[in-house]
């Protein structure tokens, strides 16, 4: 047991690299399931207030730029393909390839990042943040900002995870140039990836909830 | 332990990518037709469809151990119990006549 070269990155506790890694996969998943139910949560209350004012929720939802919604679906999902490119690269041991591919993810989330800026920013000069001078010409001025509550909540949670995300993703650029990732250590970016396709899978939801009502 | 750690082809994750991006086309299409009711439906599908690709491909739970797949399961069915139990009160309170108060 002990005649074996024994990997730097090799914590004590674990008998080999592959069960280190199956270990940290596992364990990002018992914290995805609990971001599950976090995320759901507010799915469910979203659902019954949707139920209970049907026609506020889709006059609200009409305030909602389609096309900076649809476009930001875009940048998402293509930042998810650099990061599992990333991700794969780190396989291969690709440095250049883990560092351009990070990059570019973290770029795509600040895009994400910046178009949602600007549509709270247009919310703001609409009048359309509750609490900060909410007004609503429709049938249901209180019930549609229960919908704009929901979209405050809801998306500012998201970006918070996508400040997180690319937080991270710093950090990780940082060790990648340094040559930290290869073939026989890439379990911290897999684990990166778990979290950045995570955050993705809200937004897949959060867009056709909150975008493409009626 | 496992013999899961293999790369899979750069086409592959170009794949996954075209079909994210088809379906997403897809529920904006559909969103823009008013088919009453099943515009939720179709939505949702569209979302679910696309949550699991990422999950199989991009997150390589299709290729991840036993345990792996188990708690992947296990977050959504807890969260499927959860949705449930929640409708099942508000979806069934208008069936029962208004309480008449003390």
């Amino acid at each position: 047991m002990a005649d074996i070269a024994h990997p730097a990155e090799l914590a004590h506790q674990f008998e080999d690299m592959d069960q280190q890694l199956d270990s940290s996969v596992f364990g990002m998943w018992v914290f995805l399931a609990q971001e599950i139910m976090f995320f759901g949560g507010l799915f469910v209350a979203y659902t019954i207030y949707r139920g209970a004012y049907p026609e506020a929720f889709r006059e609200a939802s009409h305030h909602l730029d389609l096309r900076l919604g649809g476009f930001n679906t875009v940048v998402l999902i293509a930042s998810s393909l650099t990061m599992a490119l990333a991700v794969r690269a780190a396989q291969l041991g690709q440095r250049a390839a883990i560092v351009a591919n990070l990059l570019l993810t973290l770029a795509l989330g600040s895009v994400f990042l910046a178009v949602k800026a600007y549509e709270y920013h247009h919310k703001y000069v609409e009048h359309l943040v509750p609490g900060l001078g909410f007004s609503f010409e429709g049938s249901h001025p209180a019930n549609a900002q229960m919908f704009f509550v929901f979209y405050f909540l809801m998306t500012g949670m998201h970006a918070l995870h996508m400040v997180v995300g690319a937080g991270l993703l710093l950090y990780f650029i940082h060790k990648a140039r340094r040559g930290v990732y290869h073939a026989g250590y890439y379990g911290p970016v897999e684990i990166m990836g778990l979290y950045w396709h995570f955050v993705d899978i809200v937004w897949i939801f959060l867009f056709p909830m909150l975008y493409l009502i009626g | 332990m496992t013999s899961h750690h293999h790369v899979e082809p750069k086409k592959m994750y170009f794949v996954i990518f075209a079909a994210l991006m088809a379906f997403t086309a897809i529920t904006v299409a559909v969103s823009r037709v008013d088919l009453g009711a099943l515009n939720v439906v179709v939505a949702l599908a569209v979302a679910v469809t696309k949550a699991v690709l990422v999950i199989l491909f991009f997150m390589h739970v299709r290729s991840s151990p036993p345990l792996t797949k188990l708690t992947v399961v296990a977050g959504f069915l807890w969260l499927a119990i959860m949705i449930a139990l929640m409708l099942t009160d508000y979806l069934s309170r208008a069936w029962l006549p208004e309480p008449k108060g003390w």
